[in-house]
């Protein structure tokens, strides 16, 4: 048995933190406690020292360079990557080359995982072939070999009938689907959201309406078919406004954001930084704000880093022409902790959006500091200032908007199973 | 300017000096007019056409930047169909770098020419109202004058369709006009834009027809301005679509003529300046 003894326990389920204790036996937790945990003999203690414990972080979406872009990310790169942020789950993105759109290369991907990382891998599988919109892929064979969402990424089905029918049958399998809602015409070509800056700047803008739209079809398709359904980024007051109505309505529908939509603001790209290249692209301050709120009020209920290694080569290059994304499995905590210290959010509800409601979506039994979950923590101190230099990151990739920033908040030590997989000492 | 009107037309301002010209897009006016600038200055002037650089087989603008560094150039001309990509250049050499027009995002050099075409013809900058007309969305030049017209003070009035004006152009201090003549009204200076078909994705306007019968300038829409209005264009010309082709002409009107000239003398100035200190 593990102990971790005098930790300021962060419960993002009760909402609360408190100091106390955790036991941990063959990978799961066994006691949460405020009291002292008696110890069997030969049970390891491992001394908090009054740093926050917390749900190991569950992040989605996180995009790794295998099969088929190896140079710009590995399992092991990520694994470290993740390890040193705190993340012990990665739900995994299928826009891989190939993509991962039929058991076999799903059996394959999971195979390497297994052999290069410790941190858990829970990967998606595309909702249809080669992300094309086209053909659905066989879901029940993919879910048998593990996937756990359904996703054509940053490809949107633009053929209604074909989407209507992924989500019919999704619904039967009771198979989540995960959307990108941009009305891909509405958006097509644009590098920047429609406003003052991208006109001065003479990039193409994508209105934020783009995203209503997308975020329209999919909820419409969602209340015909009755199908389980996540948008990945709702990143507007647009989006928020048509997503709230949907949930209120009781559809089984959520959605998430990108660390970097809440902390960063168009104005951010400066003079053309491609590290601020995202998808969407990064919107007005009063979109921001509006998000913000909208995490508060419980209707963006998942906070991911939306990692997207990119090579120094395809960011190297006028704004239009970069790739898009940007990496964050090693600053997610850090960057969301700018919330925490602006007075904006609490860490229960950090480690809520982070963990807790991650894990509940996709059917993991992660996310909470109660009997019986896996004993997956991140131990940090949330004060620890520093000023993040993109070489130290361990992604093979280092294309991070919040390089020569100062973050605050560092991991100390990250457990998987009851695991130490990273230490900072 | 007087160098320009001589018949020995040289001087030694920058003689030693090398000026690379590196155009990704189509010029005639903008190449030619910086080739003779510098070469009037007696500048080592050399040009790289895309078609014939290693761009062509896939170098990216950054070594193509790093590898004419390493040549040592003072000063480097670029043009290109992204906007921000004289900036990206800018970071990457050791040289003076003059932008000479970056996607739809700026064309410093053209509105330097503009204003001291407008100076010329009117004396003065000061209080003077100017209309800029057309293709706002995919114009660098008119993002540029903007800035520079609405620092010297200048009332900037906007004049296009809809679909043609960037969003939130209104925040940038300027007037913003849907009808050709209502925006004309009592103006001193009228800017034509090339309609930039090039640029243009997803259905801007109808016809060419349509466009010249709302937007077209001609005499009779011209009369909606100043008695002694004066029409310029950046070029290159689409006549019968902006601008009528004996409007264009008319010297006592248009001094489109005159922005080429003074395009030679402002880049002239610009390199000068740019070359005093090294």
């Amino acid at each position: 048995m593990q102990i971790y003894s005098n930790a300021k326990i962060v419960d993002p389920e009760k909402g609360k933190v408190f100091t106390g204790n955790v036991a941990v036996s063959e990978g799961l937790i066994v006691e949460v406690s405020r009291n002292r945990i008696e110890a069997p003999d030969n049970s390891v203690v491992i001394d908090c020292g009054s740093h926050f414990l917390a749900p190991g972080i569950v992040d989605f979406g996180v995009k790794i360079g295998e099969p088929g872009e190896r140079h710009k990310e590995s399992f092991r790169t990520a694994g470290l990557a993740a390890a040193m942020g705190g993340v012990t789950s990665m739900i995994t993105r299928p826009d891989t080359s190939p993509s991962i759109d039929n058991p076999e290369t799903l059996e394959f991907f999971t195979r390497r995982a297994h052999s290069a990382t410790e941190i858990r891998i829970y990967p998606m599988a595309t909702l249809t072939k080669q992300r094309l919109g086209e053909q659905m892929t066989e879901i029940s064979l993919l879910l048998d070999a593990g996937a756990v969402g359904f996703t054509d990424c940053d490809s949107f089905i633009v053929n209604s009938k074909v989407m209507a029918h992924c989500l019919e049958y999704c619904s039967q399998n009771k198979a989540l689907v995960i959307g990108h809602p941009q009305d891909p015409w509405l958006s097509g070509g644009a590098s920047a959201t429609s406003g003052k800056f991208a006109t001065l700047k003479g990039l193409e803008g994508v209105s934020p309406i783009a995203e209503r739209m997308g975020l329209e079809r999919d909820l419409s398709l969602v209340e015909l078919t009755g199908a389980g359904y996540h948008a990945d980024q709702v990143t507007t007051r647009a989006g928020l406004d048509v997503l709230e109505e949907s949930i209120g309505k009781g559809h089984n529908v959520s959605a998430g954001i990108s660390v970097h939509h809440l902390t960063l603001n168009d104005l951010d790209v400066g003079e053309y930084r491609t590290f601020f290249k995202i998808k969407p692209p990064l919107r007005s301050e009063e979109d921001r704000c509006h998000v913000i709120e909208g995490l508060k009020r419980g209707v963006i209920t998942i906070v991911c880093s939306m990692h997207t290694p990119q090579d120094e080569e395809s960011k190297r290059k006028p704004f239009d022409e970069a790739a898009s994304g940007a990496v964050g499995l090693q600053t997610l905590l850090p960057a969301i902790l700018r919330l925490y210290h602006s007075g904006e959010l609490d860490l229960p509800l950090i480690f809520k959006t982070l963990s807790y409601n991650p894990a509940q979506r996709f059917g993991l039994n992660a996310g909470k500091m109660s009997k019986g979950c896996q004993a997956d923590f991140v131990l940090f101190d949330p004060n620890y200032p520093f000023i993040l230099d993109r070489a130290t990151l361990a992604s093979k990739s280092k294309n991070t908007p919040f390089d020569g920033q100062t973050l605050q908040g560092r991991v100390l030590k990250t457990i998987v199973g009851g695991k130490i997989v990273f230490s900072q000492d | 300017m007087n160098l320009n009107r001589q018949s020995v037309k040289q001087s030694t301002e920058l003689g030693g000096k090398t000026q690379i010209n590196i155009f990704f897009e189509n010029s005639t006016r903008t190449q030619a007019s910086f080739e003779l600038a510098g070469k009037r200055l007696g500048a080592d002037v050399m040009n790289l056409g895309v078609n014939t650089s290693s761009v062509g087989k896939g170098e990216t603008l950054i070594d193509t930047a790093l590898t004419l560094n390493a040549m040592k150039p003072d000063i480097l001309v670029i043009r290109h169909p992204s906007s921000g990509a004289a900036n990206l250049l800018a970071d990457k050499v050791h040289c003076s770098v003059i932008n000479a027009g970056d996607g739809t995002h700026e064309h410093p050099t053209q509105a330097l020419l503009d204003a001291l075409t407008i100076k010329r013809r009117r004396k003065t900058l000061a209080g003077l109202k100017i209309a800029i007309c057309g293709d706002i969305k995919h114009s660098r030049v008119a993002r540029s004058n903007i800035l520079l017209l609405g620092k010297m003070g200048n009332l900037v009035r906007l004049i296009g369709p809809r679909t043609l004006m960037p969003s939130q152009i209104h925040e940038l201090g300027v007037e913003i006009y849907h009808d050709l003549e209502d925006g004309l009204r009592g103006v001193d200076v009228v800017m034509m834009l090339r309609l930039q078909h090039e640029r243009m994705t997803g259905s801007l306007i109808p016809s060419v027809r349509e466009y010249y019968k709302t937007y077209g300038l001609n005499f009779e829409k011209l009369q909606a301005a100043k008695k002694d209005a004066i029409v310029m264009h950046p070029g290159p010309m689409n006549r019968g679509i902006e601008i009528d082709g004996n409007l264009a002409d008319d010297i006592n009107r248009s001094v489109i003529q005159n922005q080429v000239e003074f395009g030679v003398a402002t880049r002239m100035a610009v390199m000068c300046l740019l070359c005093q200190d090294t």
